[in-house]
């Protein structure tokens, strides 16, 4: 636990300090001639530093802080008694800029918010932008942003899952899930050629349609897949040390989880079966037969059961995505947002006047106003925006569900030790650029 | 997990019975003027002209509501057992480029027995105060999300227990960023962003609530208390 400058120096106006101005230890245990204890105190004679509370500041460079997340903790020994938290450190101002962009020049954006989930931020960015215009999109677009949408929360699950093992102290899940991750960032980049900020998705469409030999990739994928969470399954879920550090941690009850606005695993892992794909559904989701698992008890480990049980869900929900990809175009045949072929542009005098509008002045909807949620593995993703007939937002406002989520930390982490705080801190799967946006 | 032993999730949608909803596109969803949620008649039942208006656009409904008496009808859609919005999605506000218009406060709300979403507006007329109530004593998950919204438009959730700038540093003096008259580049020149960001050191700052925590804030020097208590921070 890095103590900064600051935390020193307040040690320093505070408590005795020597000649040299160095802070004076006060020694555990003293004898009646007031030597210095080395061994263990007998009883009766510790000091009594009960109600002697310390100021630990954790983060903003902590490692398992997952980002720039500063936590101001209350300790009385080792129990947190309060936690104040300190966010913003990688505020950007998208929801500004985002006034200032085109639709389609705001999705790139979407990338950078949650960034372990670009494809799923994409897909929910155009469903809003595209409920704005009242496009309705083609069929073979749902399927792929349902595929897009399902890899992405694998890619998010996955680091999720290494990097709390890393936190935790289990190494090895986290090579098996990052090589895992690294096969679906391949795939992505066989599609859209990125593999971190994919910008997958147009107003209307996609930025690409699937190249040749992609499904056959993702079916090989799919098939070795569960075998790898079965494999971090057998290591870690009975694990002793694992279970010892994750159970019973940071207990939401249903009512709190709901009430605190939580969304995603971390409202199922409280026995709260809200999921927005099943529950107010988008692209078609209540057509794929998956489940939604939920915990029992509402901890840091019924959260990673949680977790560990939608990859496979995925799983299966890709499988059906494949089984039923129609033929047919990808974008929309609507030329208010999507381009005419560059060839028709130059020659067609109806589609450079298209060409034209549409590159000088933007598309622009009709004024009105749009919230559009989709299940991130976050929780629930939220774009709000609202349109005065221009073509640019006047408002585009980001639900980020690891805010809310993150928002109940206090809750969770006071009452527990300052190790279960990383335990507690790494469940809630948070994303800074999320957060602060 | 129920005292017994029992285990039964609490699955939304419980008030409705089976099946599962359609999806929403915008194929069968009018611009305007489609079916309104069932709550917006019964809130019009209950609070009469306190509804200023409900519109409904592309299928989701908004009920424009007095801003003296928004809390009640929040409070009253939280607790009523024909209505149960147990669920705050977000808080937040929309100010619009025609500076005539006036300010607007949104909550999205969400029934999740009954599946039903709803956005309740009120209005801030221009030259009003900035102020909105706060819903903390309802929804707990309202706490960061109003501290935000004052963050970034400067109004004032009365009632909320902490209202503290969230995103941006406590010493922030160039304004409330998504103010329209707010420019995209900032209030201050580039040169003076960058000296307060340089001289900003955030990781050292501690609240004076924060110093309390330790004790040591009474062991602090007393002219450091003097300034700290006038509002000044310390880690400089």
């Amino acid at each position: 636990m890095a103590t900064t400058k600051r935390t020193v120096e307040v040690e320093l106006s505070t408590t005795g300090l020597d000649a040299q101005g160095r802070p004076q230890r006060v020694p555990l245990a003293v004898d009646e001639g007031g030597n210095v204890l080395t061994m263990e105190a007998p009883p009766g004679i510790e000091p009594d530093l009960s109600g002697e509370h310390m100021l630990i500041n954790m983060g903003p460079q902590h490692p398992a802080t997952h980002g720039v997340l500063r936590l101001v903790l209350e300790l009385d020994g080792e129990t947190v008694v309060r936690c104040i938290p300190h966010i913003g450190y990688l505020h950007c101002g998208f929801e500004k800029i985002g006034e200032y962009r085109q639709y389609n020049q705001i999705i790139p954006w979407t990338d950078r918010e949650d960034y372990l989930n670009s494809p799923g931020n994409n897909v929910a960015f155009a469903l809003g932008a595209e409920r704005l215009f009242g496009i309705e999109i083609t069929e073979r677009c749902k399927v792929l942003r349902v595929i897009a949408c399902e890899l992405s929360r694998m890619i998010s699950h996955l680091v999720w899952l290494g990097t709390t093992c890393i936190d935790i102290g289990a190494f090895t899940p986290f090579l098996w899930a990052f090589q895992q991750r690294e096969e679906v960032y391949e795939m992505l980049e066989m599609w859209i050629g990125a593999r971190l900020t994919t910008s997958l998705t147009r107003v209307g469409g996609m930025g690409a349609d699937i190249p040749d030999g992609f499904t056959e990739k993702l079916s090989a994928f799919i098939r070795g897949f569960p075998k790898v969470i079965d494999e971090i399954d057998r290591v870690i879920t009975r694990n002793g040390i694992w279970v010892g550090r994750t159970v019973g941690l940071g207990v939401m009850s249903p009512e709190e989880a709901v009430n605190y606005g939580l969304s995603g695993p971390m409202v199922r892992a409280s026995g709260v079966a809200y999921d927005v794909r099943k529950d107010f559904p988008y692209l078609d989701y209540e057509t794929y037969d998956f489940d939604v698992p939920v915990g029992t008890n509402g901890d840091v480990y019924d959260r990673f059961l949680v977790r560990m049980e939608e990859l496979r869900q995925s799983t299966r929900i890709l499988e059906q995505a494949i089984k039923r990809l129609p033929d047919g175009p990808v974008n929309v045949d609507d030329h208010r947002v999507i381009l005419p072929p560059k060839s028709k542009a130059t020659s067609d005098m109806e589609s450079m006047i298209h060409h034209f509008k549409q590159v000088m002045e933007g598309p622009r909807p009709d004024a009105g106003e749009c919230y559009v949620a989709v299940e991130s593995p976050k929780g629930e993703k939220g774009y709000y925006m609202v349109s005065d007939g221009s073509s640019k937002p006047v408002r585009w406002r980001i639900r980020p569900p690891s805010f809310v989520n993150l928002s109940a930390i206090p809750r969770m982490v006071e009452g527990h030790l300052l190790s279960d705080v990383i335990a507690i801190n790494a469940s809630i799967d948070i994303v800074m650029g999320e957060i602060d946006r | 997990m129920n005292d017994d032993g029992s285990f039964a999730p609490v699955v939304a949608g419980s008030a409705l019975g089976a099946g599962t909803p359609a999806s929403t596109t915008p194929k069968n969803l009018p611009h305007r003027g489609g079916t309104p949620n069932q709550s917006a008649d019964a809130l019009r039942q209950q609070f009469g002209t306190a509804v200023r208006r409900v519109d409904v656009v592309w299928g989701e409904t908004t009920v424009v509501i007095d801003p003296a008496r928004v809390h009640d009808v929040i409070r009253w859609l939280h607790d009523d057992p024909s209505q149960r919005y147990d669920y705050l999605s977000d808080v937040t506000a929309v100010e619009f480029r025609d500076l005539e218009q006036p300010i607007e406060v949104v909550w999205h709300l969400r029934s999740l027995p009954f599946r039903r979403f709803i956005r309740v507006k009120s209005l801030i007329e221009r030259g009003a105060a900035l102020e909105a109530p706060s819903v903390w004593d309802i929804y707990k998950g309202a706490d960061w999300l109003e501290r935000e919204c004052y963050d970034m438009f400067g109004i004032r959730f009365v009632g909320h227990p902490d209202l503290r700038r969230l995103l941006m540093w406590e010493q922030y003096n160039e304004g409330f960023p998504l103010r329209k008259d707010f420019p995209l580049r900032g209030r201050f020149s580039r040169s003076e962003q960058l000296r307060q960001a340089l001289a900003a050191n955030p990781e050292a700052r501690y609240s004076k609530e924060e110093l309390s925590i330790a004790d040591a804030f009474e062991d602090l020097p007393a002219d450091m208390r003097r300034r700290l208590t006038a509002g000044e921070r310390t880690g400089e």
